[in-house]
């Protein structure tokens, strides 16, 4: 009986001291590839993570608690990213973030969905970065899941209202990663482009095997032959960067549209023939106008992360709403920091972001933008090439709503 | 047509690269009855070491030292490891080269990250080398068949020519045998391995650049290099050779072919829409190869050419 009772104590005891050390961090479990052709996207999000987190912690933290980033590899594997949750929520996270693959976010939404149901008062709070098949946010919204980044529609509207200006576009070759979210890009763009230029062919519309090929050459040969004068493509990571390496080597003469054209290692594939030809549909580059606090954060990430270029804007975005929502709240729980967010309005660093109330979609401006060779003061890469984007090549973030199906079901 | 041309040639250079792969395999597979698992993990090694000695010097110094380190490596785990672990018979053999997989992995993991590493085709065959039906060809392709040709005539040559390859040829045939008339059957063995690891450690090289030099290469190449093998047929080079390029052939234009299920079967009314005739020839691609290793250990199980079952 003593046994039992010095057990309980020092569990109790081991409980207290747990939520002790938790009290003063707010930790943040950081669930992507950290590995394998994914692996530096993952990489160059925990890194910009990690620095929005010191600089918040500069200040004084959020709500006094100092931010702690933890970085989980998933290897892009929805059931390993359910592993890692579960490691998480054992060290006592109440928020993750996740952005690389929609295929995980779907898992992760169910996980914490289910997990906040079962767990009354230990809720968990999702920070989507990147993952941006539009079902979110659509029919299968949740309260618990917040996306900074536009979704594949929002993305897909501003790529096709900018081939509605080009003439000279006659036929589009659409291709993309066979999984959830290349899906999404190839229904988007087959509606966009029927609905705004119904005289341009679709010549092909083509999924691939996701992180599988190492070699596009004989898909960029089939794109040459059938005459595409425009490829839209919404790969990233590996996908991106080896199928733009492919048809620059085979020497593909057109317009490049892409999502991420800015993942890790796409700069040096392009080199200096790519610019003009390739734009990625972006919330912000790094040749944008910016005010002097922001171009200090800018080269504060640059200096401190020499082997990356600054990207993931919508991380910056997230960290500081995140730290906003828990001043208005006055809390750090997820709970009162969601119910914070929704709605939340406030001027960024390129212009005015507002969080949907109605189905948790940010709507932030987004810019058009070009590799280019002209007008670039800060190079990716180490190169004199980076992306560029004109005084018509921004959208306002309301421009960018989209209709949504969500019916937001929020906890009393 | 251009669908057909592109096709052949990209077919051919990737079944090249993949009986430079797979012919080590089959000669250490033949003669010594150990299916080495980790021989894709020394293509790995290959790529690796091209690329850090590339870094420090060139390409074309690369190009010669790292198969040789490979071929070295390889020589020093026949005759400190597998020789060994040879006397507990072939499961021992087999768990070794599957723990060495696992192990080199690893190892390259710790030295030069979980990452892709940059690994580039050299600046002096970084150019186009000829246009055809409007999409340029990259020199450096043509330069891997070279390579591949030049390596499948040296091997010839070795094997067909020499004293040497007469020992080998017979030590693949007839092992026990060569043993018996008095050949030094654990130096052959020794150099076979060696020289084995060294081909793949050679279509590392050429290929870490053309393809991605990564942690995964070993994995995704591994089981491919298997099916090669065993479709050619045990203890034959040409069925090996024919095998890959088989392989090579029929992914490239799996992949070049538009053609869904229900253009196929569409006259026994499958419909596009439904789940089975959306499925399209190219998104096939990935899986031809086991299909392949499937039909063929049920119909011919010694394999295209080989003259042993398995």
């Amino acid at each position: 009986m003593k046994l039992v009772k010095s057990a309980a104590l020092a569990a109790a005891m081991a409980f207290a001291s747990m939520s002790g050390a938790s009290a003063d961090t707010l930790k943040i479990a950081f669930i992507d590839p950290l590995s394998g052709p994914f692996g530096p996207s993952g990489q160059s999000g925990l890194n910009e993570w990690t620095y929005a987190a010191a600089q918040v912690n500069a200040k004084g933290g959020i709500q006094g608690k100092q931010v702690e980033v933890i970085g989980l590899d998933n290897k892009v594997n929805p059931k390993e990213s359910l592993i890692q949750f579960q490691k998480a929520i054992d060290q006592g996270v109440r928020f993750i973030a996740q952005g690389n693959g929609s295929s995980v976010a779907s898992a992760l939404v169910d996980a914490v969905e289910k997990h906040n149901k079962r767990n009354p008062g230990d809720e968990v709070l999702y920070l989507n970065y990147a993952a941006v098949d539009p079902v979110f946010t659509n029919d299968r919204c949740s309260f618990w899941h917040f996306r900074f980044d536009a979704d594949a529609d929002m993305k897909m509207e501003a790529v096709t209202d900018w081939i509605k200006g080009q003439e000279q576009i006659k036929k589009v070759y659409i291709i993309g990663q066979d999984y959830s979210f290349g899906k999404a890009v190839a229904a988007a763009a087959v509606k966009n482009l029927t609905a705004k230029r119904p005289d341009i062919e679709i010549v092909g519309n083509e999924l691939h095997p996701l992180g599988k090929v190492k070699d596009f050459t004989p898909y960029v040969q089939k794109i040459i032959s059938s005459g595409a004068d425009a490829i839209i493509t919404g790969n990233w990571g590996a996908d991106m960067v080896l199928l733009i390496k492919s048809a620059m080597d085979s020497g593909f003469k057109g317009e490049i549209l892409t999502y991420y054209g800015g993942s890790k290692g796409a700069a040096v594939a392009m080199g200096e023939s790519a610019t003009g030809h390739v734009k990625a549909i972006v919330e912000h580059n790094t040749n944008l106008p910016m005010s002097d606090a922001h171009a200090a954060y800018v080269d504060g990430y640059e200096a401190e992360y020499s082997e990356d270029d600054y990207y993931y804007h919508r991380i910056s975005n997230a960290m500081k709403m995140l730290a906003m929502a828990a001043d208005k709240a006055g809390s750090t729980e997820p709970k009162a920091i969601a119910f914070a967010l929704e709605g939340m309005t406030w001027e960024g660093p390129t212009g005015t972001i507002t969080m949907r109330a109605d189905n948790h979609q940010i709507l932030q401006p987004m810019f058009m933008s070009t590799f280019s060779k002209d007008g670039v003061t800060r190079g990716v890469e180490d190169l004199p090439l980076g992306w560029t984007s004109g005084a018509n090549d921004r959208i306002e973030g309301e421009a960018t709503k989209t209709e949504t199906t969500c019916k937001m079901k929020r906890p009393s | 047509m251009e669908t057909i041309v592109f096709s052949l040639l990209n077919g051919v250079i990737y079944g090249l690269l993949l009986f430079m792969l797979s012919s080590g395999l089959t000669l250490i597979f033949s003669m010594m009855g150990v299916l080495n698992f980790a021989h894709a993990s020394f293509y790995m090694l290959g790529a690796y070491f091209a690329y850090t000695i590339s870094e420090a010097s060139s390409f074309w110094i690369a190009l010669i030292f790292a198969p040789i380190l490979v071929g070295l490596i390889g020589a020093a785990v026949e005759r400190w490891g597998l020789r060994t672990v040879h006397v507990n018979g072939h499961v021992a053999e087999l768990l070794f080269t599957f723990g060495l997989a696992y192990l080199i992995d690893e190892v390259v993991k710790i030295i030069w990250g979980r990452n892709a590493v940059d690994y580039r085709v050299p600046e002096l065959l970084d150019f186009p080398l000829f246009e055809l039906f409007g999409a340029q060809y990259p020199a450096y392709r043509i330069f891997t068949l070279f390579v591949a040709l030049a390596m499948l005539a040296g091997l010839w040559f070795i094997l067909n020519r020499t004293r040497a390859g007469l020992i080998i040829q017979a030590a693949l045939t007839h092992p026990h045998m060569v043993g018996h008339l008095g050949h030094n059957v654990p130096r052959i063995f020794m150099t076979v391995f060696g020289v084995g690891c060294a081909l793949a450690g050679l279509a590392g090289v050429i290929g870490g650049n053309y393809l991605v030099t990564d942690p995964a290469m070993a994995v995704q190449m591994g089981p491919i290099v298997f099916v090669v093998v065993v479709v050619g047929g045990l203890g034959s080079l040409m069925g090996a050779f024919l095998a890959a390029m088989l392989l090579g052939l029929l992914q490239t234009f799996a992949v070049a072919i538009d053609t869904r299920f229900a253009d196929i079967f569409g006259f026994l009314g499958l419909s596009e829409t439904s789940e089975v005739g959306a499925i399209s020839i190219a998104s096939l691609a990935p899986m031809l190869p086991f299909l392949l290793l499937v039909i063929i250990l049920m119909v011919r199980p010694r394999g295209l050419m080989g003259d042993r079952e398995l």
